[in-house]
């Protein structure tokens, strides 16, 4: 299942629950802005620097993660909430960012995104002059 | 790896609870008995529970928790897991989504009755809380050799 919304889109979500095995989880968000850009902060546990993918396509960001940990040998599950084994969430993101910038850190399992705006886009004020 | 749960007794225990956690959803209330310690749903952190002959492995998939200020401790066979995960929140930033927790939680996990409560073991990573409690040996299957 994959999703294209606009970053700053405000539609309430519901918390992140896949089924089986088959789906990938939707990994909880928290999305912010101010002057200098967006910030995405992501839950995505299990999920080490190597297994992370960050990458972007046109205008969509996608951010996925392979669940790996240390399970014993032979180990039968007795009970699952999460099921899947993969995060995967996707956002479209507008003209004024910009994707060339992204700086992403990932640390216990949470995935810090900067996604900065264009210089030329940054926020200044205009002066009102009386005529 | 979690794919299809069998619980402890080896029945389809997931998908019981499952099922039940959906009846629940819809008519509020679940016409079985339930465990009494099981959460609702949705619960935060999310738990996944595993066994081997020699022991039992609880997973908690906790991202940015402060290994430090986790309370986790063992009564007989049932395991408690206590914590907080504080966020901060940006001032003067303008919010679109607060999907992930904020808060203290609790999580208790009812074991099998042959776990050894003096050999528990947890480790912190990449956001994922793994204890592992060993099970006492008398618990475990042998070969019984006909002589």
């Amino acid at each position: 299942m994959s999703e294209a919304k606009d970053v700053t889109s405000q539609t309430a979500r519901t918390a992140p629950e896949a089924r089986d095995a088959g789906q990938a989880i939707r990994p909880a968000v928290d999305i912010f802005e101010d002057r200098t850009g967006i910030t995405v902060q992501a839950d995505m546990p299990g999920v080490s620097r190597e297994r992370l993918n960050v990458h972007i396509d046109s205008d969509t960001l996608s951010i996925e993660g392979d669940v790996d940990i240390p399970v014993p040998e032979g180990m039968e599950a007795v009970y699952a909430d999460i099921h899947a084994t993969r995060y995967r969430r996707s956002f479209s993101l507008s003209g004024e960012l910009d994707a060339e910038k992204i700086d992403a850190t990932l640390r216990d399992g949470v995935l810090i995104l900067r996604i900065p705006r264009r210089e030329e886009h940054k926020p200044r004020k205009i002066e009102v002059r009386t005529g | 790896m979690f794919g299809r749960p069998r619980g402890f007794d080896g029945g389809l225990f997931d998908e019981y609870r499952r099922l039940e956690r959906e009846m629940d959803q819809l008519f509020g209330a679940s016409p079985w008995p339930g465990n009494i310690r099981a959460a609702a749903l949705g619960t935060w952190p999310p738990i996944n529970i595993g066994h081997t002959p020699e022991q039992v492995d609880v997973y908690l998939f906790a991202a940015g928790l402060d290994s430090g200020a986790l309370d986790i401790s063992i009564q007989q066979n049932l395991l408690t897991v206590a914590g907080e995960r504080r966020l901060i929140t940006e001032e003067g930033a303008d919010y679109y989504r607060k999907e992930r927790y904020d808060g203290a939680f609790r999580r208790v996990v009812t074991l099998p009755e042959d776990v050894d409560p003096d050999r528990v073991e947890a480790s912190y990573r990449d956001g994922v809380l793994h204890v592992a409690i060993q099970r006492r040996a008398a618990a475990r299957p042998r070969q019984i050799e006909i002589k």
